[in-house]
């Protein structure tokens, strides 16, 4: 990637100072250099360790023939898992459950979590028990609020929206049987506002209160000063939050292990590759999904990174 | 730790205990068994009373991991395939243990149960012993054994002037389930949630009743046949009809709140539910019937199935883990729950002398008659109406079945949730079943 070993500084050369200055100031810098990467070292060394190893090992499992059930039939294949990847009919499905499960629950966290930071980024009492509330969901593990979810909320017997619902007349909505891509979009949504709130909250409150002031003074309504110069100001901050939460929604498991057993449009790479592993109990297979989900990864970040994203930007360039 | 070595520091000599079931002769010094197990009611039972193995046999500790049974599957077969040796004592059900047996993957239990009189290994009830054996061997020791049965609320039937005989029919289930089918509650709760373990447990009996199965006796799949189309549109049908909303979601647990909370009539399900809805803290103890699980071809269409415990042959401790396995399976542990944590918690379907004890037959009067009954009455070698190649009635012992069993259990899920037409379902589930059978076609 970038920033490890390139020299960011820009060296001013005066027009008067001499050569022999000049090459003491160079070598100073190179000696600079390569003290910044020695203190750089163990931490790389650790990254590429916990990593890189195990991603190397996988692609060596994905050549493999092994199924746990019979560990006496171990043997090179080549490019069988990869034939089998492609041909099972489950990749492409899976792709798709993967872009629409990140890309809608992103795009909701990241829209109620606008509201939100928005609401809180005003002084209202109350407001820090408010805001701790509101985090609470972030807090919670993945697994414990994919059950909350489940029994308390979805479960068409004991579960609160139902039992609201019928309080109203309404018919009761069967939630894992009609609307599966939904159940888990709703539950991971939940979970990942308030982490969409506290940074666009940062982002609010990171605004400079002069360039708020001359708006005011110049007769701009609440409506523009939002769109013109708050949303700006929020873009940088609104990528850093789409680019953290689709990594870590991309890795999702649980609420889609508990609510619907990959059933209905939601198995995801993650889940699928859980289940060549832990219940197809074929390490080659899985490693094979696994290797290829980390090549698309990279293919879409690289793309995106370098287009879409102005984050990683130098200021000039933005 | 530091109660390890304060226990090594307690316990005497280890020549001093006698010998027998209850203390091995682990010479004094500390032993920890890891034991996994899965998170039903008897086992939770089992981990409340390890404080009186642990006083009976100083020097002993016994961990427990409790985990869901999928979870509990995934994890021991990758332990004990590894041979990692995390595990001492692990908790199988019957469909891993012939086959994990055969792979050498367990110590061979059956010279230390024939050796000790005291145990008695004859008193296990013998459909439950086929099921986990394999050629004549013993790999494993029941902890608690099931079958299915039909659960009703016979307050309900009463109110609708139903009465359900002891050996129904599916038709005659179907339409009673019809009748008292209403708003407030489901005619009857089954199991919809996508899974080997879930769906497919009751489903595979209710195929079987109608003359299908999984494999004929060459291993040449037959999901692709009428008998399976009808048995399950005939499953979707009823539940579409009376049974619960969101099928898909509802396994065990979900249908046992049902019929606790009176949202639902009746339940197919495994014969140990009996013991939890007529448990004190139940609100239906004492109003439910209990009947045979409904049948269309067959005699019966009970599933049988036994949670086991097993010693991984890759344990360092194999002597104290096959005493804690005998100790956990013994007639005198069955006393000890009875006395110590309740009568109706003893844990059912392993030995023919339980169901001889006055204070059990008092306690589980309502269901322990016909729990046995179905018990000795199912045979796991030809559940279905044509003769198969493998032991076993709602799963096929091979290895390949839980892949094949998970698969085919969601593309039926599908078909209950409307996704999918029951045509597309079969037809996928019988490539994966084929191509499952073929690496057993020799």
């Amino acid at each position: 990637m970038n920033g490890v070993g390139s020299v960011a500084t820009m060296v001013a050369v005066e027009d008067d100072v001499s050569v022999s200055q000049q090459k003491t100031r160079h070598r100073a810098q190179i000696k600079r250099v390569r003290t910044n990467r020695r203190l750089l070292l163990p931490a790389i060394v650790f990254l590429i360790l916990l990593t890189q190893i195990p991603f190397l090992v996988t692609i060596g499992f994905s050549t493999i023939r092994w199924n746990l059930l019979y560990p006496n039939d171990v043997g090179f294949t080549g490019f069988d898992n990869y034939a089998s990847v492609f041909s099972s009919g489950d990749l492409w499905p899976s792709i798709i459950a993967t872009v629409l499960i990140t890309s809608l629950s992103v795009v909701l966290s990241v829209l109620f979590g606008l509201l939100f930071a928005i609401l809180l980024d005003r002084k209202l009492p109350g407001r820090a028990i408010a805001r701790t509330l509101m985090i609470t969901p972030f807090l919670l593990m993945p697994a414990a609020a994919a059950l909350i979810w489940k029994y308390s909320m979805f479960d068409t017997n004991i579960g609160i929206i139902n039992w609201a619902l019928r309080m109203l007349g309404l018919d009761q909505v069967s939630w894992s049987t009609n609307y599966p891509l939904w159940t888990v979009v709703i539950v991971l949504t939940w979970q990942f506002t308030p982490f969409m709130m506290l940074i666009l909250l940062a982002g609010l409150q990171g605004q400079p209160g002069e360039v708020l002031e001359a708006a005011k003074v110049d007769g701009a309504g609440t409506w523009r000063t939002f769109t013109w110069i708050t949303l700006p100001h929020l873009r940088v901050y609104v990528e850093i939050g789409v680019l953290l939460g689709t990594v870590i929604i991309l890795q999702v498991f649980d609420p889609i292990a508990i609510l619907t057993k990959g059933t209905g449009g939601t198995k995801t790479l993650a889940y699928l590759l859980y289940e060549r592993a832990f219940i197809g109990l074929d390490v080659g297979q899985a490693a094979a999904y696994g290797v290829v989900t980390v090549i698309l990864m990279i293919v879409i970040a690289t793309i995106t990174l370098k287009t879409l994203f102005k984050v990683f930007m130098a200021g000039g360039n933005r | 730790m530091a109660i390890a070595l304060a226990l090594t520091a307690c316990s005497g000599n280890g020549t001093d205990e006698e010998p027998g079931i209850d203390s091995p002769d682990v010479g004094g010094e500390s032993v920890t068994l890891n034991v996994a197990t899965v998170n039903n009611g008897q086992m939770k039972d089992m981990e409340s009373l390890k404080g009186e193995y642990e006083a009976a046999n100083p020097g002993v500790t016994v961990n427990f991991q409790v985990m869901e049974e999928g979870d509990l599957r995934s994890a021991v077969t990758a332990d004990v395939a590894s041979g990692a040796g995390q595990y001492d004592v692990i908790t199988i059900g019957a469909y891993e243990t012939p086959q994990w047996g055969a792979n050498g993957w367990l110590v061979d239990l059956t010279e230390a149960l024939a050796s000790d009189g005291e145990y008695d290994v004859d008193d296990i009830l013998p459909p439950v012993r086929v099921a986990i054996s394999h050629e004549g061997r013993q790999f494993a020791v029941p902890f608690y054994g099931e079958s299915s049965i039909l659960m009703y609320n016979k307050e309900v039937m009463d109110a609708a002037g139903i009465t359900i005989p002891n050996r129904p029919t599916w038709q005659e289930i179907a339409d009673i389930a019809a009748q008292v089918d209403s708003p407030d509650m489901s005619g009857i709760c089954m199991r919809g949630k996508p899974g080997w373990g879930d769906l497919f447990a009751p489903l595979t009996t209710v195929v079987q009743t109608f003359g299908g199965n999984w494999y004929d006796e060459d291993w040449n799949a037959t999901v692709d046949t009428a008998e399976w189309r009808e048995a399950v549109s005939f499953y979707k049908t009823m539940l579409d009809d009376s049974g619960q909303a969101d099928p898909v979601s509802y396994s065990f647990n979900e249908c046992l709140t049902a019929l606790k909370e009176g949202k639902a009539a009746m339940w197919a399900d495994a014969s140990v539910a009996a013991s939890m809805l007529e448990a004190d803290d139940s609100p239906v103890q004492g109003k439910m019937g209990y009947a045979h699980m409904p049948v269309v071809e067959t005699d019966e269409a009970g599933w049988l199935w036994s949670w086991n415990l097993a010693v991984p042959a890759s344990t360092k401790q194999q002597d104290a883990a096959v005493d804690f396995v005998k100790w956990a399976t013994s007639k005198e542990y069955i006393e000890l729950v009875g006395t110590e944590i309740g009568w109706s918690n003893v844990p059912p379907g392993s030995r023919t002398s339980t169901y001889e004890i006055p204070e059990y037959q008092e306690a589980a009067a309502a269901y322990a008659p016909i729990t046995l009954e179905v018990m000795s009455a199912v045979d796991p070698t030809q559940p279905g109406v044509n003769p198969q190649s493998w032991v076993g009635i709602q799963y096929v012992a091979i290895p390949e079945f839980q892949d094949v069993g998970n698969q085919c259990a969601q593309l039926v899920a599908d078909y209950l949730a409307d996704r999918t037409s029951i045509d597309d379902a079969l037809a996928k589930c019988q490539t994966l079943a084929q191509t499952a059978g073929e690496a057993h076609q020799n």
